[in-house]
């Protein structure tokens, strides 16, 4: 297949999984707008006013960056889980992998569609957080940069997940046991400079903090991480997924017999 | 230009249960060819299948697809080939239009070659009136049609064929045998799998018959049947029978007083058995096969290997 081919194959595969979703954007988009509204009704208005300025701002301002984030983490792995596991529930799987289409394709595509998503909803939950809180973008191509990465890295490794998924319930066990507890646990709803020295060296291993940093960095401009070792840290990360995608399609994995 | 559509060289494949799925097979199959592969169920024709589309890992052997080694030119022997699976296997939710389109850019055809192509196939295989509607709407026959259509959309020279007329009603199955040759006489080779062997023996020029994960038989279509050494019909009688008739040299048995079973040898032909009947007065109304004569030999061959 020639590298024009390929990017053909790839456009495809990215149009088809940007239309999978769109075309359920009720199940989609609008639940986490939805959520996050309630999010900044109840933990920014009701409980965060009765709440100390962090790093000099209020606490609304504060979690919007986190919330955002946490929006992002959740919706791009859902999509690539989701739509992995179903290709393979509904075996259409197959009409990529009968195709000369090389997997590193496959995996891209997936994950292209998963940051796609991810970032729609990011967007979303933006405007609804411009309703309640005043954002002033710090460093945009951080922001930007760490949007598109945090995104692509859970999309990479939501594809993990749909691999090795044998029932829709295997693909709720991550998001509910790892992913939600690291995600409110990372930072979202607080500053580690908060925590005990003991608990702050236990959330420095948590890498949803330097994500969620790295973001709020980029919008406020402030972080309880160093910004390099974050980025570090996050290409790690997404380098290290990818490569084990490519590893998982290639042995078949879950997809060939 | 190479002269076999599939050379298949000491093909293996053990499952992780230490299952032998296939043992050792060697076939080829011709340019241009309507092969039929055959086998009981378990014989390993789903794994073969499997493992020319890559959707099944081989243990061991050496496969090319229109020349093109599946190890060393993985992509160009995949390219050859159109797969048309047993099982529905499609996006439900997805109009037909679409999922053609998608296979044809899974191809890396450009999206105007695509969108032609993918018009072209549904209109071809009757399916045009439907393009806005999703599987979930079609009729089994449909569905099969929409499969053909999905694995010709990239011009495949080599079309594999699993069971594609499973569970569709003879009307349909007639008019997929239509297209089916006629897509052969397009020049295309058809490697086909099914268990009505009827449709084996009318459509395919060759035949390969699997059990228990290796070739019993490869060879032509005529070549088989000519090994056929017997073959059973009923005789329907005009008239009530009134005693045994005498059919020297022939099997045969009763079935009702108006219903003979007889079966002929090489040796006896057909105009011997009426020559007989003739002379007692006998009045055959009507004949049939007993069986298909592939069907027949299917049974022997396998029932041979089993014992």
């Amino acid at each position: 297949m020639t590298l024009i081919e390929q990017s053909i194959a790839l456009r495809t595969l990215v149009i088809k999984e940007i239309r999978r979703f769109l075309r359920i954007w009720v199940q989609t988009i609008l639940p986490p707008a939805i959520t996050m509204t309630l999010y900044f009704i109840i933990m920014g208005k009701f409980i965060g006013s009765q709440i100390r300025a962090i790093d000099g701002y209020s606490y609304i301002e504060f979690i919007a960056p986190g919330l955002i984030m946490m929006s992002i983490i959740t919706n791009s792995y859902a999509n690539s889980v989701s739509s992995f596991y179903s290709s393979k529930f509904q075996r259409h799987i197959e009409e990529m992998l009968v195709s000369p289409m090389p997997n590193y394709i496959i995996i891209i595509g997936f994950m292209l569609g998963g940051i796609a998503r991810g970032l729609i909803v990011g967007t979303a939950v933006t405007i609804v957080a411009m309703f309640f809180t005043k954002l002033q973008i710090h460093n945009l191509s951080l922001v930007i940069f760490t949007a598109i990465i945090t995104s692509a890295l859970f999309s990479a490794a939501g594809i993990i997940n749909g691999v090795f998924a044998n029932s829709f319930d295997d693909i709720s066990i991550i998001p509910t046991f790892i992913l939600t507890p690291l995600t409110y646990l990372g930072g979202v709803f607080f500053s580690v400079a908060m925590l005990p020295s003991f608990w702050q060296s236990i959330s420095l291993a948590n890498p949803i903090l330097y994500m969620v940093n790295s973001f709020r960095l980029g919008i406020l401009g402030i972080t309880d991480v160093n910004a390099v070792v974050a980025i570090i840290i996050m290409t790690g990360f997404l380098i290290s997924l990818f490569c084990v995608c490519l590893y998982l399609l290639n042995k078949g994995i879950g997809i060939r017999n | 230009m190479t002269e076999n559509a599939l050379t298949i060289r000491g093909l293996n494949k053990v499952y992780k249960n230490k299952v032998v799925a296939l043992d050792n097979i060697d076939l080829n199959v011709g340019m241009g060819d309507f092969f039929a592969l055959l086998g009981p169920n378990g014989a390993g024709k789903s794994t073969l299948i499997g493992i020319l589309t890559s959707l099944i890992n081989k243990s061991a052997g050496k496969v090319q697809i229109m020349g093109f080694d599946i190890d060393t030119h993985f992509s160009c022997a995949k390219s050859q080939i159109g797969l048309v699976p047993q099982e529905f296997n499609f996006n439900s939710f997805e109009p037909l239009i679409e999922i053609i389109k998608s296979q044809a850019g899974y191809y890396g055809l450009d999206r105007k070659s695509a969108t032609d192509a993918a018009e072209d196939c549904l209109h071809k295989l009757d399916l045009w009136d439907k393009r806005k509607h999703t599987p979930r709407e079609l009729s089994g026959g449909m569905k099969r049609r929409l499969m053909i259509a999905r694995a010709l959309v990239h011009d495949p020279k080599l079309l594999i064929l699993d069971e594609p007329t499973a569970g569709v009603d003879i009307e349909v199955r007639r008019s997929m045998w239509e297209l089916l040759s006629k897509i052969n006489g397009e020049g295309k080779t058809i490697i086909l799998t099914t268990h009505y062997l009827e449709e084996a023996e009318n459509l395919c020029k060759s035949i390969a018959i699997i059990d228990h994960g290796k070739v019993i038989i490869d060879t032509s279509m005529g070549n088989l049947l000519e090994k056929l050494n017997e073959e059973s019909f009923i005789l329907y009688l005009q008239y009530p029978l009134k005693g045994t008739p005498i059919l020297k040299d022939f099997q045969f048995k009763l079935i009702n007083k108006k219903t003979i079973e007889v079966t002929l040898t090489n040796q006896k032909s057909l105009f011997d058995l009426f020559s007989l009947l003739n002379d007692q007065d006998i009045t055959v109304l009507s004949i049939r096969n007993k069986s298909n004569r592939l069907e027949e030999m299917f049974i022997k061959l396998t029932s041979n290997k089993s014992n």
